[in-house]
């Protein structure tokens, strides 16, 4: 069924009874071509792509509990391409094109809203880093804009523009990021690669990898044994144990990563604003609740929620640079678990084992990937090698000495 | 909240101490093959359950703390020094793989 406004006044003359649930809820079957791992956001992307661009409908998406249940629906729903190394700069500039005509792709409304983002930047070092970056970024043909205090003042008037630790200089904007309804998102991918064949097989546990002749044949589930030509997984945050079922090792480490919400307030921000130096950042969603964060936790966990110390320096940050917030109550907050990789970027590539494709190690940047990452995996399964726009996005690049460390810290996962 | 029993210091916050990770990773010799310094620096077994590592007591004594802590479920287990042999329990942790 498409959606348009003929069949909403066509539903609504009739009550509503017509609309059809949005995916089946269909029994594996005993083969499929290729097997995604995960029914998060990459991987409903994924098959979506398979099946959009590759023609592969003979797909199964095995998920442990629900689609959309794990980060795509634990994130603060901003999208931006703002990146300076060519590896990233490209693949989340792919994103930002295909997110920009995501919604008429999958005739889902995604409530896609650029409204900008902004990174705050506070010293003379810093404004020249954030110029560097945005030098860069319009070298590669991304948009970036060098805003003065003046600029900010009538966009964003409630910061703290002569805050005494950190006075606003200005800031660095890429205009087309914004904001997206995260949930719609699985749910558009998901109705999109449904209604062209994939199964979406939910409540279905991925136990065992089975490999045989050094490729991945199968998958043994909490519902049986399930036979695929390719096997692909897509689990950020748990990649590390479902790589092990396969033997493979990687470097990765499991972080959780706090966010907040308060309760919803007249429009106060209409954009997205980052004080990085303060560890915070901020938008307000359409409901009127600020949707913040700051850093991560800091230690391994897979625990989906943080701790108390986290809180308080993320809510610090929001007073140091926006004071007005301060009798603004908290109405909830969550912790996603994020695949931290010791590079601070991704992986979408073939593993060591045939016919097993790994995408992962997503850090707290997974969900402006999503249909990037999507595209080019399914890219990467279909033609089993890399598109040009993820080849960086290998495991062996530190074996090699080609890390992508956009901000320079080295093989420490907690401080990426 | 954390909290750390430093064995120099007594139980502590943990906003008193940095995380610097995976303590089972021993650094290799010098002359060690560069596979040795490849696992060393970047592979992790990322355990969902039990974890060894280190923090640092930079608000405190400063000393290097081990400590065998859940990933699931953050219960500290118990803490040693550098040193310290600190076997893991015995009892895995709920719902880990």
């Amino acid at each position: 069924m498409r959606y348009n406004a003929f069949q909403i006044l066509k539903q609504g003359l009739s009550g509503h009874k017509g609309w059809k649930p949005m995916w089946r809820d269909p029994e594996p079957k005993a083969e499929y071509d290729v097997i995604i791992i995960g029914g998060g956001g990459h991987g409903l992307a994924t098959a979506y792509y398979l099946a959009k661009e590759h023609g592969i409908t003979n797909v199964a998406v095995i998920e442990k509990g629900w689609i959309g249940g794990g980060n795509v629906g634990r994130n603060t729903t901003i999208f931006r391409s703002n990146y300076m190394f060519p590896a990233n700069t490209h693949f989340y500039e792919k994103g930002m094109k295909l997110w920009e005509g995501l919604e008429q792709d999958f005739n889902f409304n995604a409530m896609v809203s650029q409204r900008g983002v902004i990174n705050l930047f506070h010293s003379d070092p810093q404004r020249d880093a954030f110029a560097r970056r945005g030098n860069a970024m319009r070298l590669a043909g991304v948009d970036a804009e060098f805003l003065s205090p003046d600029q900010l003042k009538e966009m964003v008037p409630i910061l703290d523009f002569k805050n005494a630790r950190f006075p606003i200089q200005g800031g660095l904007m890429q205009r087309r990021g914004g904001t997206i309804r995260h949930d719609a998102v699985a749910w558009g991918f998901a109705r999109g690669a449904d209604s062209r064949g994939v199964d979406i097989i939910q409540n279905c546990e991925v136990k065992d990898i089975v490999i045989e002749g050094g490729a991945a044949v199968a998958v043994e589930t909490s519902r049986g044994k399930i036979r695929g030509k390719k096997v692909a997984m897509a689990v950020a945050g748990h990649t590390s144990q479902i790589a092990a079922m396969a033997g493979i090792k990687l470097p990765i480490e499991s972080h959780v990563l706090q966010a907040f919400v308060s309760e919803g307030i007249k429009p106060l921000i209409d954009t997205v604003v980052t004080f990085g130096a303060g560890h915070f950042y901020i938008s307000q969603s359409d409901k009127g609740g600020l949707v913040f964060g700051g850093d991560l936790d800091g230690y391994n966990s897979y625990a989906q929620r943080g701790n108390l110390p986290m809180m308080e320096h993320v809510m610090a940050g929001g007073m140091a640079i926006m004071p007005a917030i301060g009798r603004v109550r908290l109405l909830r907050h969550w912790g996603g678990i994020m695949d931290m990789s010791f590079d601070g970027s991704p992986f979408i590539c073939k593993t060591g084992v045939d016919k097993l494709y790994l995408n992962g190690g997503w850090c707290y940047g997974g969900f402006k990937a999503t249909p990037a990452s999507g595209w080019c995996y399914a890219h990467t399964i279909a033609k089993d090698e890399p598109h040009p726009l993820n080849k960086d996005f290998t495991i062996e690049r530190f074996r090699e000495g080609r890390m992508i460390d956009e901000k320079g810290v080295g093989p420490n996962p907690w401080i990426q | 909240m954390h909290r750390i029993d430093c064995p120099w210091c007594g139980e502590r916050d943990e906003v008193e101490f940095q995380y610097q990770g995976d303590a089972t990773k021993v650094r290799p010799k010098p002359d060690a093959s560069e596979d040795a310094f490849f696992d060393y620096t970047y592979q992790r077994d990322n355990p969902k359950g039990w974890h060894t590592e280190w923090w640092h007591h930079v608000g405190g004594c400063r000393q290097w703390v081990k400590v065998v802590r859940n990933t699931l479920t953050h219960e500290v287990h118990k803490t040693g020094g550098p040193q310290s042999k600190l076997p893991l329990p015995r009892r895995k942790a709920e719902g880990g793989l």
